[in-house]
């Protein structure tokens, strides 16, 4: 059975999520797509939409219809083509709501899996916890098609562990997509020791079909992104312990938050980050790999204790910033928490001066990530920036070397275990699904 | 000078900022000035620059597409929200897609020339980005001819017109001139921009233009042979100019040293039904030049300024041929040789053009108006080129829809 055959009917569980919305949207298109075709006319094309209550259900609707108009708005020029032969369809404005429409009148919104039982392509999107994974995927090995095909989403768990406990026999393969995936152009693929071959080219094909950068992972609990992201964080949170007698549990956060996004040139500061993606989301992150890795250090009281006070970060439902780490006004900081204070101490201008000026003392002016961004020059200018902070010799520049050198060790490290094949794909990782300027692993240092 | 049966005279002149993309205070997200604030500041700004308002006789306001863009009909209504001058006065919209601002001047002219009126206001106005570019690509189609063009049409019906026309000249004139050509208009729309504090691309800080101007079609998402940066600004603006007889001008107080003739102009209309005669000419443009040129008596070598329609690059290059300063087939060279340039043989689009001002599109023919105006009498401020006392002219030329619609304008430096 081919790609084209499989998309007829396909479900996604876990659809009301974060990543598993994202997946829906670029789903339906490419099933839209497919059934637009003069030669599938007449064939019935199903998307199912699986996640457990109505109203992650409603939210889910809403957003696929704003992605959608905003999707067929990008790819108009197509459009114009695919609707050729509508002579009623003229404008563009016309051409989108059809396709939108069209697209609309594939999916099937639902609480109940057994939807599952025609589908050819099954995507599995709910929460990264391993028990309930295994679970679910259970449950849809009896309810789906003997071959039915399993792309899992998860950014930690190993694919041939959830092979064996689901007991798919090879019919399932890891497909990491980055937040947002209607965005994000990163994929990670990760081939259980079993997966098919069949599934393996599915999946290369259906990468290629929806634009996105494949980048293949061994199957090694984290994989490349994670892996990264991961001890990058811990790296991090366990400065914060050091730094705290001198500068109290906020202040450490900040600096090492300012260090990592101004001194480093990242897109966010470290803390931020974790904030974004979720408090709860790295604590499970970081417990998977443990458990996997046999790593005991992989594990930060201090994150735990965060998540004890249930500070989690993550995002509201109409997509702006919870607090974390740090406290958020209008999508920007504006605090961080004193974990022994138990509240958040709110910037106050003279407290941030001090520090910055201890940090960055001669208050030398780096470019900002954004600045950076499109700058054809921008590695020579890194170069010198990076040359820069090693003639500094200021507090804020050791810290960020030390940083440097951290991050590069992890990266090399992924690529000497094996979690990648090469030095390329864990800079090409943290690159496309992090929005680094610059990869880990480079001769800044 | 014995074309028109009497002098005719413009001034007080007055452009808004070009309002999108580029400008640092643009975000699509928030909310912006309306319609009615570019007719008002533009209208008001010219009408400071006169001693007694209550002497103009008339408003003509060119607009092309406010009815979908801004839900706006009836634009003539307007001019009484401007200045209580024009309560109970004669008021008037005109219609030619982007040459509306041209065919506002013509009929404020046509007006005074019939001793209807001896003072004119014109405005020009649009405001375009109220919605998202794949639809105002919609409503600005409505200069083709919709019933028979627009389905066969692209997404990005007029940027593809335009890209036919770039391709049909690589073919004929080789790819790699006429792309270097259009890269070349590019550099130099910005870089006048960046001396004109109301242009679009006035804060535009790249440091490689050429490269971008070079940057690769990308037919998938946009067009086959033209790039985002070969088009003009999707734009908020207004622009106003007076225009008056001899006797006008002292009815609203304007000495003749602020005032500029002008001494003739062509309005030329083709066929909107039918396909351009030879993608690689702007034929219209070419006519309504040649007749302007001929009525002031002049040719292309007479002028110190120009300002042409370059709704896209390469409508830029055929404008500078069709404009009679550069031969057939040769604006590419003539323009990468920096003839065009503010310090070239015959400058042209001082302001940043339709590329770096901005192209709000009813408003564009008065805009180019304007610009003509203050360079022949001084008061382009940094945007000044020479005008030598021997090259007393300046043109525009502006254009509606594909080559269909054209207005070419001569002004002078007032003789009298």
């Amino acid at each position: 059975m081919n790609l084209d055959e499989r998309l007829q009917n396909v479900t996604i569980i876990g659809a009301a999520g974060k990543m598993g919305s994202g997946i829906a949207v670029l789903v339906a298109q490419e099933m839209s797509k497919l059934k637009l075709k003069q030669e599938n006319k007449g064939k019935i094309y199903r998307l199912n939409l699986v996640d457990i209550t109505e109203e992650a259900l409603d939210g889910l609707r809403s957003y696929l219809r704003v992605q959608l108009v905003k999707a067929a708005e990008k790819s108009t020029v197509l459009l114009r083509q695919i609707y050729a032969d509508r002579k009623d369809l003229i404008e563009n404005g016309e051409i989108i709501n059809a396709f939108v429409d069209d697209t609309y009148a594939l999916l099937n919104f639902t609480t109940d899996y057994n939807i599952a039982k025609d589908s050819h392509l099954v995507f599995e999107a709910i929460f990264e916890n391993e028990e309930i994974k295994i679970k679910v995927l259970k449950s849809l090995k009896e309810i789906c098609l003997p071959d039915a095909l399993f792309l899992t989403n998860t950014s930690s768990i190993p694919i041939s562990f959830l092979d064996e406990k689901a007991g798919l026999g090879g019919r399932i393969v890891g497909y990491h997509f980055y937040n947002p995936p209607v965005i994000q152009k990163l994929v990670e693929i990760i081939y259980a020791d079993n997966t098919t071959e069949e599934l393996k080219e599915i999946g290369l094909e259906f990468g290629k079909r929806l634009r996105k950068k494949l980048v293949p992972a061994a199957d090694i609990s984290g994989f490349i992104g994670n892996g990264h992201f991961s001890r990058d964080g811990l790296y991090a949170l366990n400065k914060v312990e050091e730094l705290k007698d001198e500068y109290g549990y906020h202040g450490a956060l900040y600096i090492m938050n300012k260090v990592s996004q101004d001194f480093l040139v990242r897109p966010m500061g470290i803390f931020q980050l974790i904030d974004y993606v979720g408090l709860d989301v790295f604590q499970s992150l970081l417990r998977v790999m443990k458990t996997h890795l046999k790593l005991e250090h992989l594990n930060s009281d201090l994150l735990n204790k965060f998540m004890d006070k249930k500070i989690a970060g993550g995002q509201n439902p109409n997509g702006s910033q919870k607090d974390g780490f740090i406290k958020y006004e209008k999508n920007r900081p504006a605090g961080v928490y004193n974990i022994e204070e138990g509240k958040y101490r709110m910037f106050d201008e003279d407290w941030r001066a001090g520090i910055d000026k201890k940090l960055n003392p001669t208050n030398e002016k780096f470019a900002p990530w954004r600045a950076l961004l499109m700058d054809g020059k921008k590695m020579e200018k890194l170069g010198t920036h990076f040359n820069n902070l090693k003639g500094m010799n200021t507090y804020g520049s050791e810290l960020a070397l030390d940083f440097l050198k951290t991050t590069k060790d992890i990266g090399e490290n992924l690529v000497k275990d094996g979690v990648a094949n090469s030095e390329k794909e864990v800079n090409e990782v943290l690159m496309n699904g992090f929005f680094w300027l610059y990869g880990p692993i480079h001769n800044f240092i | 000078m014995t074309y028109f049966r009497k002098k005719i005279y413009a001034t007080a002149g007055f452009n808004t900022v070009a309002l999108g993309t580029g400008r640092k205070e643009f975000h699509p997200k928030k909310p912006r000035p309306g319609i009615e604030h570019y007719i008002k500041e533009a209208g008001m700004g010219s009408i400071n620059q006169i001693q007694n308002p209550e002497n103009i006789d008339e408003g003509v306001i060119g607009n092309f597409m406010a009815a979908r863009f801004c839900n706006q009909g009836n634009l003539g209504g307007f001019f009484p929200m401007v200045h209580p001058t024009f309560q109970y006065k004669p008021c008037i919209r005109v219609e030619g897609a982007c040459d509306s601002g041209g065919l506002a001047l013509v009929t404020a002219i046509k007006t005074i020339l019939a001793d209807m009126a001896d003072v004119v206001m014109c405005i020009g106005v649009e405001v375009q980005n109220s919605v998202k570019a794949i639809y105002g690509a919609d409503y600005l189609a409505g200069a083709g001819w919709f019933s028979g063009e627009r389905k066969e049409g692209h997404a990005y019906f007029f940027p593809d017109q335009f890209s036919q026309r770039a391709g049909a000249c690589y073919e004929k004139f080789g790819n790699e001139k006429m792309r270097a050509g259009m890269a070349q208009w590019y550099v130099n729309a910005i870089e006048n921009a960046r001396k004109n504090p109301d242009a679009q691309e006035y804060h535009n800080k790249n440091s490689d233009l050429l490269a971008t101007g070079m940057t690769s079609p990308n037919p998938k998402a946009f067009c086959e042979h033209i790039n985002v940066f070969d088009c003009s600004k999707v734009s908020d603006g207004g622009s106003a100019l007076i225009f008056a007889s001899e006797e006008g001008l002292k009815k609203i107080g304007v000495e003749l040293k602020d005032a500029v003739e002008m001494i003739s102009f062509a309005q030329v209309q083709d066929n909107l039904t039918t396909p351009p005669p030879d993608l690689t000419k702007l034929s219209t443009c070419a006519v309504a030049a040649k007749r302007a040129y001929d009525r002031a008596e002049i040719k292309p070598s007479d002028l110190s300024v120009l300002d042409v329609h370059d709704c896209f690059t390469i409508a830029g290059l055929l404008a500078v041929e069709a404009a009679g300063v550069a031969g057939y087939g040769e604006g590419a060279d003539f323009v990468i040789d920096g003839n065009t340039k503010s310090y070239g043989i015959i400058p042209t689009n001082t302001t940043g053009g339709l590329v770096g001002y901005g192209h709000p599109t009813g408003a564009s023919g008065v805009r180019q108006a304007v610009d003509v105006v203050k360079q022949l009498s001084g008061k382009a401020g940094d945007c000044q080129v020479k005008i030598s006392p021997d090259k007393p002219f300046g043109m525009m030329s502006s254009m509606g829809g594909n080559d269909i619609t054209v207005v070419a304008m001569v002004f002078s430096i007032s003789s009298a």
